[in-house]
């Protein structure tokens, strides 16, 4: 790994930002947030992502201070701002119903902030210019918010949140009400700007693939737990969870149990009829262990013959294809009734497709292809 | 201390201008009438004590109220011009919002406006433009012997079916703006559903519009009904002698009698009868409030 | 959708009847005669009389004073009323603060009117324009806070969390964020208690000493004895006035309304 990469998480004398510690949070008997500890680093893009309900939102608008702790510490470098007004915290947030002033024009949106500040009045103009300049909004700034469209209004609400430099920027689901399109292009700006700005930026969102897009960590999040926090490559290729590995992606769980057959070698049984399957991992499993088998669609292979030397394989008849464009990914079913699915990128534009429903194939995969994950 | 500021102002503002006053008629109506000024005993000395509070406060007014029938007939007679006037409301009023809803779009806001411009002009004005419609030498009158309907002039004013027409022309807007919402959010498409099924425009009437508007006739009748019971001004304009509502009684009670007691005692009694009303209609509105949820 | 000849029917007989009376009303105001039934012709007289009549004058002036002071007050009040019931969450009385609130919607005037003279006979209180302000700020404040608190209801509360992030304080944010925005609520709130005091008979006529005659109380003495010319000009300036200024906030308003929405749709095409 380059030594210059992005990664103070990595680095034992790295000081964080933000420290959460033993935070816990209730809303009367429900527990929203229970026992959280983590650490935020300075110019991170952290993502907090998780289903409705997962207590992602409660994290922020703890960060913001409009909720107050139940139990634990949060320090902002250093401090403990668990009695700091959010008026009085180094921290902006951009909310998820943008909550630009409809009676301000956008030039006053984003001076609002710098005004409560009391800039002296040429600064302030340098600095909104700055971020108008920033955000490709020079021609809008004496518009009132609904003169604008959904993607302007977007990028005001961020330069209005970003004028004040704060030292932590939280995102609630910032692209949540954009369309498609245009969320994948701002998708790219709020990168871009976040590198330019070199601020932290915290983001909340439900959309797995913006969180694995923007951020350099990831925090997945259910019922007010932390369950993996990685980058997203590692959440992706290594889950430590069923439930992260099935939340993230497409994914083949396959049930069964370890047997040790070897240094980080392991024969999964999980059929009667067939013979077991190889994995790699260094998860310390013992003899007869139920486990799990994640493996991505992506890295099976799907043949008409049984491949030789394969370490993995399993014949079985297709019984649907999902045709995406891009890839295919076809939906296997084993003698058991298992369904296995296999993906396959259409990297031909003229090609027929090798098969149809009702086929035999056969499917494989190698050692390393699956995570073993403890039930 | 700003939260407490904020509650506090507004909270001691009604406390000592809406509760204590209302405690105070509740005591007053407990004493008994004398004829110094004020023309009450006050029944109160803390260094008595409580209990000789409560044992000084009787039931004498309440009791008086029931022996003369002047009391019970105006009681009576409010709850029957009320009930009375909220039905021929209903029946002019749900019309004209029912034409309102089905009107088109463009012309809605207009014929908003239209209903809710007599709510700011002018209460005592609205009934006194019906004095000079109603009297004998009247525009009605008038226009009657003219057509040749009648060869006498009628009397209509200081009548009760001149309190019936004040009621309803000014409560009028009461019971159009509910029934009218009711109606406005109804889903067209449900009449069509139901004349698809097999119903008459009649029978789709009854079946699915009526009980869709019901809240709002609810609504509606309530805000007809409760204001009307107390109703001072119409009876006192429109009405004749023989016209008998608790709102009149209770105003001549105070200000020709003088008998304050008596007068407390009339008006502990009518909010007593409105409570009814006034909780189902809170109920009404919450259920309503909790449906749109 | 297309009317049927029952609606037709049933709208134009409504409106000649909610009309009609007033409309009689403003014509006989032109009367020449001095007999409220007999059309003489036509003339402006009785304005010019009404002009010169120093105790409706003066009547007016009392009513007018009475409804600027206690609507203004009525709003103030009933719009932290508003914010106390939609924002504050629980407090210690709150069931009692929101019945109080809603309560005098409903309650009959002549107990509102008999209570409040009761009351301040009880503490000493001189009866004139002051005991009519105390009276009609009470039970207009209600009012007020209805109007308030349902605009408070659909009002977006990140705006007033934005603010607060971007460094107000709690009361910089209800002046420069909630309060403009809520404004056209508070001014109707304002609009409604100004209309509800000019208005009011019952609740005046108990709390006025004699020092203060307001315009309803003289019109309801005048009017007692039978029709007058005088209150035909009188009512018709008031339902011109009224009328007037509903016809230009209405225009205001369906203008704004319509501007805005043009507005959204040239942002959103221009995208």
């Amino acid at each position: 790994m380059a030594a210059n990469e992005f990664a103070p998480w990595e680095d034992p004398q790295a000081k964080p930002l933000i420290r959460f510690r033993n935070v816990t949070k209730r809303f009367g008997e429900f527990t929203a947030i229970d026992n959280i500890t983590l650490d935020i680093y300075a110019q991170e893009f952290f993502a907090l992502l998780g289903p409705s309900g997962c207590g992602k939102t409660t994290m922020m608008r703890m960060l913001a201070g409009f909720e107050n702790l139940t139990e634990g510490v949060i320090e902002l470098d250093g401090v403990d701002v668990g009695n700091v007004a959010p008026n009085k915290r180094a921290v902006n947030m951009m909310f998820q119903s943008y909550a630009l002033f409809p009676h301000l024009t956008v030039w006053e949106n984003i001076a609002f902030g710098l005004r409560r500040a009391k800039m002296p009045a040429a600064d302030l103009t340098n600095r909104v210019e700055e971020m108008l300049k920033l955000t490709r909004l020079e021609r809008f700034s004496s518009r009132k918010p609904h003169q604008i469209s959904g993607g302007q209004r977007q990028r005001v609400a961020l330069a209005r949140s970003l004028a004040k430099a704060p030292k932590l920027l939280l995102l609630d689901e910032p692209l949540g009400a954009l369309d498609k399109k245009l969320r994948q292009e701002t998708q790219f700006e709020l990168m871009d700007i976040q590198e330019k700005t070199g601020t932290t930026f915290v983001i909340v969102t439900h959309d797995q693939e913006e969180a694995m897009t923007v951020a350099s960590r990831v925090a997945v999040m259910d019922e007010g737990n932390l369950m993996q926090v990685a980058t997203p490559d590692r959440i992706y290729e290594n889950p430590n969870s069923v439930y992260v590995a099935d939340f993230i992606g497409d994914v083949n769980l396959i049930k069964g149990t370890a047997k040790s057959i070897g240094e980080g070698q392991y024969q999964i049984n999980w059929m009667e009829s067939l013979p077991p399957l190889n994995a790699k991992s260094s998860l310390p499993l013992s003899d007869g262990q139920s486990c799990h088998l994640a493996i991505r669609p992506e890295k099976v292979a799907i043949n008409a013959e049984k491949p030789e030397g394969a370490v993995n394989a399993v014949q079985g008849k297709v019984l649907d294809i999902a045709y995406l464009g891009n890839l295919s990914t076809y939906y296997v079913q084993l003698a058991d009734g298992t369904i296995i699915k296999a993906q396959t990128a259409n990297t031909r534009r003229i090609s027929r497709r090798s098969f149809t429903w009702e086929d035999p194939v056969w499917l494989s995969w190698t050692a390393t292809a699956g995570v073993l994950l403890e039930s | 201390m700003r939260r407490f500021l904020l509650i506090a102002v507004p909270y001691a503002w009604l406390l000592v201008l809406f509760l204590v006053p209302f405690l105070i008629v509740l005591k007053i109506s407990l004493s008994d009438a004398a004829l110094a000024r004020p023309p009450y005993t006050p029944h109160f000395e803390w260094a008595e004590g409580v209990w000789a509070f409560f044992s000084q406060l009787d039931f004498e007014n309440f009791v008086f109220l029931t022996s003369d029938s002047l009391y019970w007939k105006a009681y009576l007679g409010s709850l029957q011009i009320a009930l009375i006037s909220t039905v021929f409301t209903l029946l002019i009023g749900y019309p004209i919002a029912y034409g309102m809803a089905r009107a088109p779009e463009e012309w809605r806001p207009t014929l908003m406006m239209l209903v809710i411009l007599p709510f700011w002009t002018s209460f005592l004005i609205r009934v006194y433009a019906w004095m000079g419609i109603l009297s004998k030498e009247g525009f009605l009158n008038q226009f009657l012997l003219w057509s040749g309907i009648i060869n006498e002039p009628l009397v209509i004013l200081n009548t009760n079916t001149a309190v019936y027409i004040g009621i309803v022309y000014t409560y009028l807007p009461f019971m159009i703006l509910p029934v009218y919402a009711a109606l406005d959010r109804m889903d067209g498409s449900l009449i069509e559903a139901a004349e698809d099924l097999g119903c008459s425009r009649l029978t789709a009437f009854w079946l699915v519009t009526i009980p869709l508007s019901r809240n709002g006739i609810v609504a509606g009748c309530f805000l007809v009904f409760i204001p009307a019971m107390g109703e001072f001004v119409i009876p006192s304009l429109l009405g004749g002698s023989r016209t008998l509502m608790i709102g009149k009684v209770l105003w001549e009670e105070f200000f020709s009698n003088r008998d304050w007691p008596v007068a407390s005692a009339v008006a502990v009694v009518l909010l007593l009868i409105l409570i009814v009303p006034i909780m189902l209609f809170q109920r009404n509105q919450q259920k309503q409030a909790e449906a749109e949820q | 959708m297309r009317l049927s000849w029952f609606n037709v029917v049933s709208l134009t007989f409504g409106f000649v009847f909610l009309y009609l009376p007033m409309i009689i009303l403003v014509i006989y105001s032109f009367n020449k005669s001095k007999l409220v039934t007999v059309w003489a012709g036509f003339s402006t007289k009785w304005y010019g009389e009404l002009l010169q009549n120093e105790a409706f004058l003066n009547a007016a002036w009392v009513t007018l004073k009475v409804a600027v002071i206690s609507s203004t007050f009525a709003t103030i009040l009933g719009t932290m009323a508003a914010y106390v019931l939609v924002r504050s969450g629980r407090f210690f009385g709150r069931t009692l603060f929101s019945g109080m609130i809603y309560a005098p919607l409903v309650m009959p005037e002549v107990i509102t009117g008999l209570s409040l003279l009761l009351l301040f006979i009880g503490i000493g209180m001189d009866r004139g324009v002051m005991t009519v302000v105390l009276a009609h700020t009470t039970f207009s404040m209600c009012y007020v806070s209805v109007v308030v608190s349902s605009r408070l209801f659909t009002f977006d509360q990140s705006l007033e969390e934005a603010a607060l992030d971007l460094g107000c304080s709690p009361a910089q944010a209800f002046r420069l964020v909630t309060l403009p925005i809520i404004a056209p609520a508070v001014i109707s709130g304002w609009l409604l208690a100004f209309t509800l005091s000019l208005d009011d008979l019952v609740i005046a006529t108990f709390t006025t000493g004699p020092s203060a005659t307001t315009l309803p109380i003289k019109i309801y003495s005048a009017v007692r004895l039978g029709v007058s010319p005088e209150i035909n000009a009188l009512s018709t300036l008031m339902i011109a006035v009224v009328t007037i200024g509903v016809i230009l906030a209405s225009l205001v308003s369906k203008r704004n309304v319509a501007n805005k929405r043009r507005e959204e749709l040239a942002a959103v095409r221009a995208e």
